[in-house]
């Protein structure tokens, strides 16, 4: 007989619902203006036979908070609110609930402390939403809500009316292994399997794998087959930057600042017409030539790792989850950052630091008909995906200290997301090779369906119906037990109770097995993996991509002790297999076989990608532009600090914890106000002696990609590394990482495009002798709506720097010091509207100019510069430094008077005032320097581009004078603009 | 050498996130720091009673599922009842910082106790006014009350508040006024001049009731907060340390707790 269900309705007790009032202004904004007023309420459902007098006692103990709450059961089908939804009514009732399967961390919870408070009738929990909408609204625009704003479909159920709750179920595998025959099938056939299966293999790697089971006498399992299939995916294994690329014969049209013996590309290239994989003939190439002493491990471990000190190593590693954060962008970013901790944590680090770089469609952008189907709008994929960092991160313990913010048209589809993470480590303690007879140890959460297949999902273009069939691809994160996973794993190397660990990622235990058992071979039985709840197949538990699991390799006699120390974080440890020296990777099922790979087909097996490239068209987008006659340079600028881009990202910076571990010297935001702009990060580790600390900092321009993919690839090199030595980091010892966001790489230009700014990169990190010591792309970036219609993201290269500073006391930020004080212009700047923002700001004429001019290209005399920079901020005669990028001087001359709340008097030579104000430039810094200091200063910066431009002024005013034209501006105004919210 | 330095036990919950900062600034203060994980305070393998400071440091415990602090909460109340019971009525010093706090308010530990009903929690800490999370730098101002750990402190203390659920409520406006009647108020958000904030955002960054920040017990040795003094006792971490900006640091507080905590323990 089935248990009665007894729901909890809890409400806020006094005045307004932060919550509430929050959805009622997003309602308004998606164009639902009829709604009136929005109640919220949290369901708890409690199943049992349950007493009474345990109810209340729940409710009041634990379950509610009775000075800020209300609370009432009701029966679980609740009394009568079926009748507030007639047609016509004034109030709707919608309840939403997770849907089966969704990690419910609240509802475990529940259960848990009911039997710690002795009320063992409770058997099961679950939770859920109670929305009551005021206002009279018809069917569609409830659905519509419903859909949009109160519950996401891929995660969650929704009723008009009482929503039956899912409960978690007790777990049981089952025993289900199908066997695909492969071995008959033609060439149609075989690609239909890997599409019905949603493989993302090609006829090539579908025929070796056919070849491969040919050879072995015997079809392959399902288990098999999965497993080959996410080894293999694009995700996992990085195809297309491995691929033979065919390039054009003709040379490539971009204009080269440098040096031919200085192009990577040019070198290796030439007379070749062939690449062999971007990966290994650039990336790696680069930082093999500049073979930086201090670099311990590029491109192999789960992150790159450079010194810090004697004692200390640092990692890093940058992350892209696009794809889950398009379809569910709370779970999304949420498990993005969870991901990236993980992959620290995978080198045996302590994560310190996290980063978050996001690209965003257009905020007003949201009414259903300016969408493509299936997408959600851009203004709740931010709100998701800042809360789902924000979440993670602020539960983790570990500050999210640097990232950017951009938005364009181009990503209203397809979101990027990339999460980052630093760790420290002591020096060379990273155990990396499991010993035959080592036990294959799972630590952490539980594995159920969640993220199967995502290795895959996140190698293919998405459509209107991603959305629901890659349902199980989204994972909902739990950051508790990852801090669990922290605590045990980092003590337990210091212990030595390991020999190797991965994190559990695309590919869940196939991949982590797989990759940790490539030599020295495993066995391993799937029946012993923990299991949220039955019934799954024993290919769903192998390929799962369930969070916060790490795999050790562990020998026999450090089980005990690794098990002591689970038990102390509360950590689940599971022991499944042994590492066994074979080379063969074996899963079972209990007794019976269910997969049975030779290492060497599954990780060398795969036949290389060709692929053919041609150089995109590059430069200008349109035509010739007149500069219009007579600019209101004030209002331009004005313009372009409330541009979403440029201005105040202060609402999202402070909904997350940057000051969390204690280390952060300077912070994201600075300044007189603590409000203005920083270049870089500053930390200084706790735990960690002297005075070193660690720089962060990123570059990012997509709108100069959409015109030269080349030379964004130089200037987002250049803007890193600039913003790093602005802050005080040392030039001579800046690590960076890549990030390509791209389309589809089977198309020639898109290709060429991005072996353009592979080649961009490379170049230009040759040029600053900054290696490359990780790097991640994620392609596909694409989204065909239902009207056949294909959205491409720009091309888009982050680059993420990690410097080092040698006394952190020696930091310098953006915000002005003191009047009086000289200010020089440091750099010869370009100059450039070509990709500017002043073609961002909705104004006809300036985007004519934007479209026409040219994007800044490498500046030959930074590295010299930025030595000499630095050599000054040493000597301590720098008071104040930023980066002139996006927006021009104007802009970088504005927020240095934000940050100090003081004025500038500014005034520079210039044929064009506009270009002098406004243009776009590599490589150009403006300083602030003590008037006694400018001897020194001088000297410091000896034979470098660099002139005294102005002085810091009392007065609360910006004034430039540029040639015939400038402007002057009230601190008031500027403030005022800065600090517009997007959208 | 050391034995004369007082042991503080740092508790460390699934979720703790801000113990080695609180261990550090007690360290700084000259007290002796241990981070006991809550199992190993449950296993008996440390006692409560051999430590003259409990902290409870910031963080998330159990992922504040149910509420900011609400099953911790529980933890104490289920398996450590008697000891902190007896760990407070020995006058030893205990402190709740952020989720500290909110947990000690939600175990009853912190509460307005002369209203008749004794058992009755009236007073909590609930989501922030602007309904977010929020991480950014306050002035607290300690004012007169029988609270050990702020007596004396005469300058204001800056540091950063990092919570979504920070918000102190009172059950009705007389809780509060007898509360402060009471002198269980120890800090308020104040103003750069160190008036109290008057309720204005951001100076009171989440809406507490007359900018409470920090309540202490009838008897003074319990003090729990929302703000995190232990992330500023360096001078590197004030914000605005490269404008030459310096002081008001959180260690005094520290200073104050480890003195008192000799005291009574005669360590």
């Amino acid at each position: 007989m089935a248990l009665p269900i007894h729901c909890l309705v809890i409400g806020a007790r006094n005045g307004v619902n932060p919550a509430a009032a929050s959805l009622l202004a997003d309602a308004h904004a998606l164009g639902v203006l009829a709604l009136t007023d929005l109640e919220c309420y949290t369901l708890y459902f409690l199943e049992g036979d349950i007493p009474g007098s345990d109810l209340d006692r729940l409710s009041v103990e634990v379950l509610s908070d009775p000075v800020a709450q209300t609370s009432a059961w009701r029966s679980h089908l609740g009394d009568g609110v079926a009748a507030f939804n007639n047609a016509g009514a004034q109030h709707h009732v919608i309840e939403t609930a997770p849907r089966p399967g969704v990690t419910d961390r609240v509802a475990e919870e529940i259960a848990r402390c009911a039997h710690m408070l002795g009320v063992a009738s409770v058997r099961r929990a679950a939770t859920g939403q109670r929305f009551v909408l005021h206002g009279v609204l018809t069917d569609a625009e409830r659905h519509f809500l419903a859909r949009r704003l109160l519950a996401n479909p891929v995660i969650q159920r929704y009723a008009f009316g009482p929503i039956e709750p899912s409960f978690p179920e007790v777990s049981q595998a089952s025993a289900l292994v199908e066997v695909i025959a492969l071995r008959e099938l033609d060439d149609a056939e075989l690609l239909a399997v890997s599409r019905e299966r949603r493989a993302a293999l090609d006829l090539a790697e579908m025929q070796a794998v056919q070849q491969y089971f040919r050879e072995a006498g015997r079809d392959p399992t399902d288990v098999e087959f999965e497993t080959i299939a996410q080894t293999w995916s694009e995700h996992c294994v990085h195809k297309t930057f491995k691929a033979r690329i065919t390039l054009p014969r003709n040379r490539p049209a971009w204009h080269h600042s440098l040096a031919t013996k200085d192009r990577v590309g040019e070198q290796i290239d030439k007379p070749a017409s062939e690449v062999d994989g971007l990966l290994r003939t650039y990336l790696r190439a680069t930082t093999d030539r500049i073979a930086a002493p201090w670099v311990r491990s590029a491109f192999v471990d789960n992150a790159g790792i450079v010194d810090f000190d004697d004692e200390f190593e640092i990692s890093f590693k940058v992350e892209t989850h696009n794809h889950p954060s398009a379809i569910e962008p709370f779970g999304g970013a949420n498990t993005g950052v969870g991901g990236v901790v993980r992959d620290v944590l995978g080198v045996s680090a302590k994560p310190i630091a996290a980063t978050d770089v996001l690209c965003f469609g257009p905020q007003a952008l949201g009414m259903d008909t300016a969408l493509p189907e299936g997408v959600l709008p851009p203004r709740r994929v931010r709100s998701g995906v800042v809360a789902g960092i924000g979440d993670y991160g602020n539960k983790l313990g570990v500050p999210t200290v640097n990232g950017a913010i951009w938005y364009d048209s181009g990503y209203t589809a397809n979101p990027l997301v990339f999460c980052g993470c630093v760790g420290l480590a002591p020096k060379n303690r990273h155990p990396r090779q499991p010993i035959a007879g080592d036990h294959v140890v799972v630590l952490g959460g539980r594995t159920g369906r969640d993220g199967l297949r995502g290795a895959t999902f996140s190698s293919m273009p998405m459509d209107a119906q991603t959305g629901e069939v890659a349902g199980a691809s989204v994972q909902i994160g739990d950051p508790i037990t990852e801090k669990g996973l922290i605590e045990v794993v980092t003590r337990a190397r210091e212990a030595g109770l390991y020999h190797a660990v991965t994190d559990c990622g695309a590919g869940g235990l196939s991949s982590a097995v797989g990759e940790m058992g490539s030599q020295v071979g495993a066995e391993v039985d799937v029946t012993r993996v923990r299991l949220k709840y039955p019934g799954l197949a024993p290919w769903e538990i192998w390929l799962s991509e369930a969070q916060e699991r790490m795999v050790l390799a562990v020998p026999e006699a450090a089980l005990p002790k690794l098990q002591a120390l689970c038990d102390t974080f509360g950590i689940e440890q599971t022991d499944i297999g042994q590492f066994t020296g074979t080379g063969r990777l074996l899963a079972r099922a209990g007794e019976r076989l269910i997969l049975d790979l030779d290492n060497e087909f599954l990780h060398n097996g795969l036949p290389q990608r060709r692929l053919t490239a041609v150089w995109p068209a590059v430069g200008p987008l349109g035509p010739g532009a007149d500069l219009p006659a007579m600019p209101d340079y004030a209002g331009l600028l004005l313009a372009l600090l409330r541009h979403p881009n440029l201005a105040s990202k202060a609402d999202v910076i402070r909904s997350y914890d940057h000051e969390v571990q204690g280390g952060t010297v300077v912070k994201p935001l600075t300044g007189a106000a603590n409000d203005g702009p920083a270049d870089a990060c500053v930390l200084k580790p706790m735990g960690t002696g002297g005075t070193r600390g660690i720089v962060l900092a990123n570059g990012l321009n997509p709108e100069y990609g959409k015109r030269d993919a080349y030379r964004m690839a130089v200037s987002v090199v250049d803007e890193a590394i600039r913003n790093a030595v602005a802050a005080g980091a040392d030039p001579a010892r800046i690590a960076l990482l890549d990030n390509f966001c791209w389309g589809d790489p089977q198309r020639p230009e898109t290709l060429g495009a991005l072996v353009a700014a592979v080649r961009g990169c490379c170049d230009a990190a040759l040029h600053y002798g900054a290696p490359f010591i990780s790097g991640k792309d994620s392609l596909n970036n694409e989204y065909t709506g239902s009207d056949g219609r294909r959205h491409a993201i720009p091309p888009t290269l982050l680059i993420s720097a990690l410097g080092l500073i040698d006394d952190v006391s020696q930091s310098v930020t953006t915000d002005l010091k003191a009047p009086g004080d000289l200010l020089y212009l440091l750099g010869e700047p370009q100059g450039r509207l070509g990709g500017g923002h002043l073609g961002l700001l909705g104004m006809p004429a300036y985007t004519a100019l934007a479209e026409a001019g040219e994007v800044p290209d490498l500046a030959e005399w930074a590295p010299g510069l930025y030595r000499a920079l630095h050599g000054a901020i040493r000597a301590g005669l720098v008071r104040a430094c930023h980066d002139v990028s996006e927006g021009g001087l104007a802009v970088a001359a504005a927020e240095m008077c934000i940050g100090g709340r003081l004025g500038m008097a500014l005034s520079v030579e210039a044929a064009e005032p506009l270009v002098a104000l406004f243009g776009e430039t590599n490589g150009a810094l403006l300083v602030e320097v003590r008037a006694e200091d400018a001897g020194a200063f001088e000297r410091h910066l000896a034979g470098q581009p660099a002139r005294r431009i102005g002085h810091v002024t009392a007065g609360s005013q910006l004034a430039i004078r540029a040639g015939g034209g400038g402007l002057q501006l009230p601190m008031a105004e500027l403030v005022s603009a800065w600090s517009t919210l997007p959208g | 050498m050391t034995t004369l330095r007082p042991r503080a036990l740092i508790l460390h919950a699934p979720g703790t996130n801000r113990d080695a900062e609180a261990a550090l600034a007690f360290r700084q203060a000259g007290a002796d720091a241990e981070i006991v994980p809550l199992n190993v305070l449950r296993a008996g393998q440390r006692r409560m009673h051999d430590y003259a400071i409990l902290v409870v440091p910031g963080g998330f415990s159990h992922a504040d599922a149910l509420g900011a602090g609400k099953l911790l909460a529980l933890d104490l109340r289920t398996y450590f009842a008697e000891e902190v019971a007896a760990f407070v009525a020995s006058g030893r010093p205990v402190i709740g910082i952020c989720n500290g706090f909110q947990a000690l308010v939600k175990a009853g530990l912190l509460r307005w106790a002369d209203n008749g009903a004794r058992d009755t929690i009236n007073v909590t800490l609930t989501f922030n006014a602007a309904g977010r999370f929020e991480c950014r730098w306050v002035t607290l101002a300690a004012v007169p009350s029988r609270c050990f750990w702020t007596a004396g402190l005469d300058e204001l203390i800056y540091c950063p508040v990092a919570h979504g659920e920070g918000r102190f409520i009172t059950k009705n406006p007389q809780a509060a006024e007898a509360l402060q009647a009471a002198g269980q108020v120890a800090l308020v958000y104040a103003g750069p001049d160190g008036q109290p904030a008057g309720g204005a955002y951001p100076e009171n960054p989440n809406g507490s009731t007359a900018d409470i920040a920090g309540i202490c017990n009838p008897a003074g040795n319990v003090l729990g907060l929302m703000p995190h003094p232990e992330d500023h006792v360096s001078r590197y971490q004030h914000p605005r340390w490269m404008r030459g900006e310096a002081g008001q640091m959180g260690l005094p507080l520290f200073e104050n707790g480890v003195r008192y905590a000799a005291q009574v323990t005669g360590w």
